[in-house]
């Protein structure tokens, strides 16, 4: 009996040893597709891999793991596809002239509040007060007599990178202040918090907190179009320069206009061809 | 004449067992060793980076308040005060309640008691920390919330969080090391006339205060390295801790938040590593303590 057990166990190893050899050097690499990097991204390329799959042949493999590990792990040709929300040339250790950029979707962020708060509004000078720590009192606002809780995002997160870019002027600095790294948490936090501000992608939006409107102007698909709404990013895709056919092609379905109108509108992000204006990797927008 | 001498002559079957067997046990600690060498040479050498590059130096990282990843500040201190002040805190408040739970059950109450709580204990210990992140962010943060106002993210919810997750590991460890003091010296303490009590102070707990102080240290090891759940309600802030209740950061919530966005390479990737060292190294010492207290109290 010990024996059969022991022998059972034994071949059940070698065959999945064996197995994972197999499906590691025997299935078409060419069809293998890997994203890896920015989680803000993640559910929508995720959506769209499942899509992509279910017409063509390919294996799309879609992980998370934070912007930074999304473009070192590109940069080391570790993964196909890189997925960040911060431009390449921003980020430190990265060599943006060695991948290749394709933006695939193009992502509001909005400034979220308490819903009992009562603040609906703030013009832009006063978001910078507030995330400089110069204002820190809601009373200095037009609000409730209640000291600001500042939550932040974690420092070098692409949402954080793309709110500080627009709000706060060159060389300022935010306030050190708590800080979440996803969506989710922010909102736990934000609605749970009476006196707490933050921001969160306009993807993960719902009632648990209150949208903030900046200078009369309200976070919406149609004012992210013409820069009226300037707190958005893009969200990349890089490869290295030259990357598989099967690569190429889903980013390619990614970017065409079925998808864009269809799932990545769907999923609150703005679809990439809608955009009026565009923005450099430093935050300067133009007219298209 | 052929049987027994050729047996003789070659070695037994019994005789390749045994070097099958110094074989096999070889070749696993070699293959152990081998893994907690590189792990222990990959992370000193990924840590002290950041210092031999002459990008950042060691004393600035011990002693300098500020940490800012964009500034390329990367003064290490209020995080590890604030780790080693959530894990003593923790162990402070632990260490009484699981002394008397562990006195309670191993000592006092009938053997019935013992049987059906310890499982339930043990369970307890193997809970995944995130369960316990997810306690603290929905109950434990609205109710400091509530009772102290502001948002109740900081090392006091931390502290919580940690209590409740080395509680059983330090009472189930505790009920070991007073089950395994011998019965003859109750029984030898209650001949001299002692009471229950005066054994147990006097007798029991004397002896069994090298595990006890190993239960102790074993907990707070843990809460040191524990990351996720901390991360959950510690409110992520990198400044120096001024009260209870202020949010702040620990060696690993900074680790878990900053690793991912952080280029391989980098000055401030490294910093994370020399943080990590940090980490390690007071493992370490975690362990040694631990050695130390089980031979002084085997000594007694």
């Amino acid at each position: 009996m010990k024996k059969v057990i022991t022998s059972g166990v034994v071949i059940l190893v070698i065959g999945l040893l064996g197995w994972g050899w197999y499906t590691a050097h025997h299935q078409p690499a060419a069809d293998k597709v890997t994203v890896v990097g920015s989680t803000a991204l993640q559910p929508l390329a995720e959506a769209v891999a499942e899509r992509y799959q279910k017409t063509h042949h390919a294996n799309i493999i879609v992980q998370g793991g934070g912007s930074g590990t999304g473009l070192s792990q590109v940069q080391a040709g570790a993964v196909n596809i890189g997925a960040s929300d911060i431009a390449a040339s921003q980020k430190e250790g990265i060599n943006a002239a060695k991948l290749q950029d394709h933006i695939v979707a193009v992502s509001g962020i909005v400034p979220v509040v308490n819903p009992k708060l009562g603040v609906k509004n703030l013009s832009m000078a006063q978001l910078r007060g507030i995330f400089t720590g110069r204002i820190t009192n809601w009373q200095e606002v037009g609000g409730p007599n209640l000291p600001i809780t500042v939550i932040n995002r974690a420092s070098g997160s692409g949402t954080r990178v793309a709110f500080e870019q627009t709000v706060l002027q060159p060389g300022t600095e935010s306030i050190n202040a708590q800080e979440q790294d996803s969506n989710g948490t922010v909102k736990e936090i934000v609605s749970n918090t009476p006196g707490a501000i933050s921001y969160i992608a306009l993807a993960y939006m719902n009632n648990q907190v209150q949208a903030l409107k900046i200078d009369g102007m309200s976070a919406t698909a149609q004012n992210i179009t013409t820069n009226a709404w300037p707190l958005w990013s893009y969200e990349h895709m890089y490869t290295q320069k030259h990357s598989s056919k099967a690569t190429t092609a889903f980013i390619r379905y990614m970017q065409s206009h079925r998808v864009q109108s269809s799932i990545v509108n769907a999923a609150h992000y703005v679809s990439i061809h809608d955009m009026q204006v565009t923005k450099t990797d430093t935050g300067q927008v133009r007219r298209k | 004449m052929q049987g027994p001498q050729q047996n003789l002559l070659k070695p037994s079957k019994e005789s390749r067992e045994e070097w099958l067997g110094k074989l096999v046990s070889g070749l696993a600690i070699v293959l152990i060793g081998g893994l907690v060498s590189a792990i222990l040479i990959f992370l000193t050498v990924k840590g002290i980076a950041l210092f031999v590059q002459g990008e950042f130096s060691l004393g600035k990282f011990l002693t300098d308040t500020t940490w800012s990843m964009s500034n390329h500040d990367y003064g290490a201190l209020p995080m590890i005060i604030t780790s080693f002040l959530i894990t003593v805190l923790a162990g402070i408040v632990a260490l009484p309640m699981a002394m008397i739970v562990a006195i309670a059950i191993a000592e006092m109450l009938p053997q019935r008691v013992e049987r059906y709580l310890k499982p339930v204990i043990e369970l307890l210990v193997g809970i995944p920390s995130v369960v316990y992140g997810y306690v603290g962010l929905t109950l434990i943060v609205p109710a400091l919330q509530r009772l102290f106002g502001g948002t109740g993210f900081g090392i006091l919810a931390a502290t919580c969080v940690l209590f409740l997750m080395i509680l059983p590991t330090m009472t189930s460890m505790s009920i070991d090391s007073l089950r395994g003091v011998p019965q003859d010296y109750r029984r030898a303490s209650a001949g001299l006339g002692a009471t229950r009590w005066q054994t147990i102070t006097r007798v029991v707990l004397p002896s069994a205060r090298g595990g006890i102080l190993t239960a102790m240290v074993f907990g707070m090891a843990r809460a040191f390295g524990e990351a996720l759940a901390v991360q959950m309600v510690i409110g992520n802030t990198t400044i120096m801790p001024k009260g209870l209740l202020d949010p702040a950061a620990t060696l690993t919530s900074v680790l878990t938040t900053g690793i991912g966005n952080t280029v391989m390479g980098t000055t401030a990737n490294n910093a994370l590593w020399s943080l990590a060292l940090i980490l390690l190294i007071m493992s370490l010492a975690f362990n040694i303590l631990m050695k130390l207290f089980n031979k002084r109290g085997g000594q007694r």
